[in-house]
């Protein structure tokens, strides 16, 4: 099991130093609790509600990651998610109402209701470009994606969401071999959740080293905390800003933890007894919240209120959904060709 | 019939020259074309189709890859998806089994699972070495598996003529397209018009009328079918050769409306005997052709056996011209 090596407070000196206001670090808590109140939803509406069926994948305990990168980005960039991905979409803009269409199977849905959970973080409009189900597959696609952007010189950088246990394919060596000797502008971000489905990173991946993943490739690779907002965005600025000057591909190995299971149903019984403990004062959410309040950003008062309008939000998002129409099976034909 | 078509000049290209002049065409006409692939640019590919492109369009058009078919696939399709048209080579059929996942999982779904969002006009393009003596695993054959990816279309052309003109189509389509070549039939000749033509993707074409016996042949088989019903026809029985040259998605009434006339149906491919293309068509014969039908389909198809090295075996292997004379003997 890999403890990051250091939790220090969120870098909030250096997100000032990059430019972001007050207002901007309450955007970042925003979109952080949205995730997660969104997430303790879908787990309410599976588990308690059984109105949802099929496999989905929380994002909690991740939020920092998503929003610190995603907030660093500028709009024409394309993101390729995967089947973690609700936290991916939400902080990239995707209305809830959509996404929560999509987990109910409805006509609109993100996806029309066909592609479900898995691919719920496709929605081109907000430069969400793919959501694989399949373990990293997104990797050589998005490095497809960046050798777009490069050919036809536009400005886009490719950000590409993945796992640990994404580490060990195939698809992740290929595409990062790729990615470096084209120099394509792609930024690999490896969310290091500490389980690859129920199985931990240590017993599965050789060396304890696993920023080298990105380093023998000679990519730029830097590990971080990435329950730590502000690190997660200072390392993105870097990232994007190397990509969009011509000089390629960076590895971002993102140390972080799933407080759930690998899915919605999985009751994680094989991680050791006080494990998740350990990470409650290492929680994204907390570790924001406890320095905007030092850094009197914002009240208690203030952040009840954002609560509420966020629980108002996704009461809506989950109304949204339930009255959506399914599409007509005699309709699914015309999706099959373009 | 289009293997007629001709510009006047009668000019014959070979199969390989009549691919390498569509994929000339297009990258010239349209700067989003994109070559990837082992070995395309500096040793011109493994049949030479790629030849002196990378001088020409540069390597940013024509993209040597090391030998990595998961993201030779994925990163085209990536390609596709950002507004390219990539066209990627895949060297040989059997090599394609490393990239099926990025193929059949990633890029035939896409436009389904994203409710009509996404498009991946992107062209695999790969060949099979059947007859050449290359072993077990450098001549398969399996296009039948990818009759259960709808979403994917597969084409296989059998002449210098549709050879260019499918490839021209394929590279237009908006959708992913597995185009497989025969190695057998790179060095085969045939009219080709200079000017730019597109054939039709999904349409089966009726190769020669006739009104004893319908053989639908695949690829190599075709201008072996043809043959045959030459040497059949000085026998008084009057052959019609369907070429469906798109198996996917697959136009069937052709094939229904000639075995309507014949009554007799043979099909030769070299996919497998079991669960391969003939197995595909016999069974859509007996949906909708039954009672057309006065004898039982023949299936000429590849033994259910690992391709064997030694050239005497493999040509004991492959379905031949005899065979289809042969068969065709049979039901008259």
């Amino acid at each position: 099991m890999t403890i990051p090596a250091s939790f220090t407070d969120i870098s909030i000196d250096e997100l000032r130093k990059e430019g972001v206001d007050d207002v901007r670090v309450m955007g970042m808590l925003r979109k952080m609790l949205e995730i997660r109140r969104f997430e303790e939803k879908v787990e309410e509406l599976y588990l308690v509600k059984g109105q949802l069926m099929g496999p989905s994948h929380l994002y909690i305990g991740q939020e920092a990651i998503a929003v610190g990168i995603l907030s660093a980005c500028a709009s024409n960039d394309l993101v390729i998610s995967n089947y973690r991905g609700h936290g991916h979409a939400i902080a990239r803009d995707v209305p809830m109402k959509y996404l929560m269409a999509e987990l109910y199977g409805r006509a609109d849905g993100t996806c029309k209701g066909l592609g479900g959970s898995m691919h719920s973080a496709i929605h081109p409009a907000k430069g969400m470009i793919f959501a694989s189900a399949i373990v990293a597959s997104g990797v050589p696609i998005a490095v497809g994606l960046a050798l777009a952007s490069k050919q036809q010189k536009k400005d886009d950088v490719i950000v590409v969401f993945f796992g640990d246990g994404g580490l060990n394919t195939g698809a992740f060596h290929e595409g990062a071999n790729l990615a470096s000797i084209w120099n394509l502008p792609v930024i690999f971000v490896c969310e290091n959740n500490q389980y690859a489905m129920g199985t931990s990173t240590a017993a599965t991946t050789a060396s304890a080293n696993l920023v080298d993943r990105g380093a023998v490739y000679d990519i730029p690779s830097k590990k971080i905390d990435g329950n730590d907002v502000g690190s997660v965005f200072v390392t993105a600025k870097d990232a994007l800003a190397r990509a969009r000057k011509g000089d390629g591909p960076s590895f971002l190995l993102c140390q972080t933890y799933r407080s759930k299971g690998h899915g919605v149903y999985d009751r994680s019984e094989y991680k050791p007894v006080g494990e998740a403990d350990g990470w409650i004062d290492r929680d994204p959410i907390v570790r924001l919240r406890k320095v905007i309040m030092e850094n009197d950003i914002a009240t208690d008062a203030d952040i009840s209120a954002m609560e509420a309008d966020i629980a108002a939000n996704i009461a809506n998002a989950v109304e949204f959904a339930q009255k959506s129409p399914y599409l007509d099976f005699e309709e699914l034909s015309k999706y099959v060709y373009a | 019939m289009s293997t007629l078509s001709d510009d006047g000049s009668g000019r014959q290209l070979t199969y390989a020259e009549a691919l390498r002049e569509a994929l000339y065409d297009e990258l010239k006409e349209d700067p989003a074309v994109i070559l990837m692939g082992e070995d395309i640019g500096s040793y011109g590919g493994a049949y030479r189709v790629t030849k002196g492109f990378l001088e020409e369009f540069g390597p940013q058009r024509v993209c040597d890859t090391p030998i990595s078919e998961i993201a030779i696939v994925g990163a085209a399709i990536g390609a596709a998806l950002g507004g390219l048209r990539p066209v990627a080579e895949i060297m040989y059929m059997d090599f394609l089994t490393i990239s099926v996942e990025q193929l059949v999982v990633e890029a035939a779904k896409m436009h389904f699972m994203s409710g009509g969002n996404l498009r991946v006009p992107m062209v695999v393009r790969t060949q099979y070495s059947l007859g050449r003596a290359h072993g077990a695993q450098h001549s398969q054959f399996f296009p039948s598996w990818f009759l259960q990816v709808p979403g994917l279309k597969v084409v296989l052309p059998s002449t210098p003529h549709d050879a260019k003109g499918l490839l021209k189509s394929a590279i237009h389509d908006e959708n992913p397209v597995l185009f497989i070549e025969c190695n057998l039939l790179y060095r085969s000749k045939g009219l080709v018009p200079r000017e730019g033509y597109a054939l039709p993707l999904g349409k089966s074409e009726v190769k020669r009328k006739g009104n004893d016996i319908t053989i639908v042949a695949i690829s190599r088989l075709v201008p072996e079918a043809l043959e045959a019903a030459t040497r059949l026809s000085s026998e008084g029985i009057d052959v019609e050769v369907i070429d469906p040259q798109t198996i996917q998605p697959l136009d069937m009434v052709p094939i229904i409306e000639s075995i309507e006339k014949t009554g007799r149906l043979v099909i030769a491919s070299d996919d497998s005997k079991s669960g391969g293309l003939g197995a595909a068509i016999s069974s859509k014969v007996m949906d909708d052709g039954f009672d057309f039908l006065d004898a039982p389909i023949i299936n000429l198809a590849s033994p259910d056996l690992p391709i064997p090295f030694s050239p005497v075996l493999e040509k004991a292997y492959m379905v031949s011209q005899d065979n289809i004379v042969s068969a065709a003997r049979q039901l008259v």
